[in-house]
């Protein structure tokens, strides 16, 4: 009966694609199907647990904390989210122009800070943003901006805006690349056409430009809003796991990994993901509802 | 845009703007070589530009508590066979679905570009769960293994494949007697190498990379790839910048290199499903 079916050249396409669906069904569909069930389940003992129903969810909703962590992630990424827009607006806009020289040489300078190993990033910083021996400190005294060393990592939203900070430098360069697809791909033609008919260049960027290149923006922000409320790595890098100080780098996912990894919470921490991944869907359905509705 | 004139005060004001940009990329690279080359006392006190002498004793405190080079040859042991993985049955399932009308292909091709779209925190807990019962914990093989299904890579190679491989070609082949798989390893692979290339690049660098999985799934200090292990080292010295940066130095370099030598092809690979989507 098989032989029949794979007689047919195309059938054996299947088989091609079978070692992917099994891997994915046991590696990804299953594991995310089990922390949902996880998630209704709380430990008697080790080894025991009991089924609670919703109970988990509740005791999500209802923790303070929960919305602490809501708040840094959203903070810490629109932190870092507007200046990256920005900056990639203006650099891609400047890099897509031929006459400007060394492009390949500057574009590369701008994307190398992106795929760097994050955590190795977060150490980095750690050091260059001590307050006592980091060089951020040593250039701000000696050029005589600030009179005393300023403690970077120790107030709330001064390590905010650091993660921030981090963030913007590690993915400016990446979004500028995707933006110059995007102005690239926007037909030459057009810009003739607005020169001819005595349009500014500052014109020419808010007429053409920006609403054609508003696929591209929504692509580089779903993608961003993605990966940034899921933000882990540098969080917990500078804070040794704390989230500290007064819980201000505490984001979702290190939120998630604490009580899962730490505090042995699986059933809590398999609604927490649950809960993100909600949030995460609902946001993106809001960003493209919000670039729906300008068209 | 169009190219017009541009003033001489204007262009020296963009040039500065592109400039320092570049400066604050990779400032803190350039401040990270320079400071593993120097002491403590000497971090602690100034800002230096140039190397110091201090290298070997930095690399001598890092050695006297982690061995560094453990976690890079963990990271390998991690990141290669992942890639070979990723890239083998990435290209096979590419090809099943670029050049086979089979029933509900789109479907099972939506579905794959569906798990593109979940975060990867949603199934840490249950994955890090089947790991406990399969008694794969402190083992490197999931780590591993979960790269045989890699979704960007399916749909990077798929679309390379339809537009680059002629289907007069695997014809040809059949009517010379060559069985499917024969097809797959001398015509397919060969040809979509330059797609393959480009994604095992990165998907070397985000194992690489990777932070969170580990954590979760190893135990044992002498497992830990680097990522971990740069992690730590911040605890360790707690007084000792110089061996941090030495540290950080160490885990960052590869990844500069490929990045550095890869940097036209690695650029080229992020836009593929950015202009249409």
């Amino acid at each position: 009966m098989f032989n029949n079916f794979f007689k047919k050249r195309d059938n054996k396409g299947y088989l091609f694609i079978l070692p992917y669906f099994l891997a994915m069904l046991t590696f990804q569909v299953y594991p995310i199907i089990y922390t949902f069930f996880l998630s209704l389940q709380k430990p008697i003992n080790m080894i025991k647990s009991e089924f609670v129903g919703f109970a988990n969810y509740q005791r999500v909703l209802t923790n303070e904390l929960f919305y602490t962590s809501i708040g840094n992630t959203f903070f810490i990424w629109l932190m870092n989210y507007i200046p990256q827009i920005i900056f990639a607006l203006l650099l891609g806009v400047i890099l897509t122009n031929k006459s400007i020289k060394g492009r390949e040489a500057l574009r590369t300078a701008y994307f190398l800070p992106n795929l760097v190993t994050a955590s190795s990033i977060g150490v980095l910083f750690a050091v260059l943003l001590d307050w006592r021996f980091g060089t951020l400190n040593h250039a701000l005294v000696n050029f005589g901006i600030v009179q005393e060393p300023i403690k970077w990592l120790s107030q709330g939203l001064f390590a905010q805006g650091a993660v921030s900070f981090i963030q913007w430098w590690q993915w400016f360069g990446y979004t500028m690349i995707i933006m110059m697809a995007g102005l690239n791909a926007i037909s030459s033609e057009l810009y003739e056409a607005a020169h001819i008919d005595g349009a500014s260049r500052t014109q020419a960027f808010f007429r053409i430009t920006l609403p054609l290149l508003k696929p591209t923006i929504l692509y580089v922000m779903v993608t961003s809003l993605i990966g940034g409320l899921q933000i882990f790595d540098i969080p917990r890098v500078l804070t040794n796991g704390r989230g500290a100080p007064d819980n201000s780098l505490l984001t979702m996912v290190l939120y998630l990994y604490n009580q899962a990894f730490k505090n042995f919470n699986l059933g809590y921490a398999a609604a927490l993901a649950y809960v993100l991944f909600i949030l995460i869907l609902i946001f993106s359905a809001l960003l493209f509802k919000a670039f729906d509705e300008k068209k | 845009m169009v190219e017009g004139k541009v003033k001489p005060v204007r262009t020296i004001l963009l040039y500065a703007f592109l400039i320092i940009m570049a400066i604050i990329c990779i400032v803190p690279f350039y401040m990270m070589i320079i400071n593993a080359t120097r002491s403590n006392t000497e971090i602690s006190q100034n800002i230096w530009l140039t190397p110091g002498d201090q290298l070997l004793i930095n690399y001598k405190i890092i050695q006297g508590k982690v061995n560094i080079w453990k976690g890079f040859i963990n990271s390998v042991i991690i990141a290669v066979p992942a890639v070979l993985l990723s890239a083998f049955f990435s290209t096979l399932t590419a090809y099943g679905f670029a050049k086979f009308q089979f029933k509900g292909k789109n479907l099972l091709f939506w579905f794959v570009l569906g798990t593109m779209m979940i975060p990867q925190q949603l199934g840490l807990i249950g994955f890090y769960d089947l790991c406990v019962n399969l008694r794969l914990i402190d083992s490197f093989l999931p780590l591993i293994l979960p790269n045989i299904a890699n979704a960007a890579m399916v749909f990077f190679i798929k679309s390379y494949i339809e537009s680059s491989i002629p289907d007069s070609l695997i014809e040809a082949g059949l009517i010379d007697g060559a069985s499917e798989f024969f097809i797959f390893n001398k015509i397919i692979i060969p040809l979509s190498m330059p797609s393959i290339a480009t994604m095992s690049i990165f998907t070397f660098i985000n194992k690489w990379n990777d932070l969170i999985n580990p954590l979760v799934l190893l135990n044992t200090s002498t497992k830990f790839p680097m990522p971990i292990i740069v992690s730590n080292i911040r605890g360790l010295y707690e007084a000792n910048f110089g061996a941090i940066y030495l540290g950080v130095a160490i885990s960052v370099t590869p990844i500069l290199i490929v990045v550095i030598t890869f940097a036209k092809q690695l650029m080229s690979g992020l836009t593929v499903g950015a202009v249409k989507g």
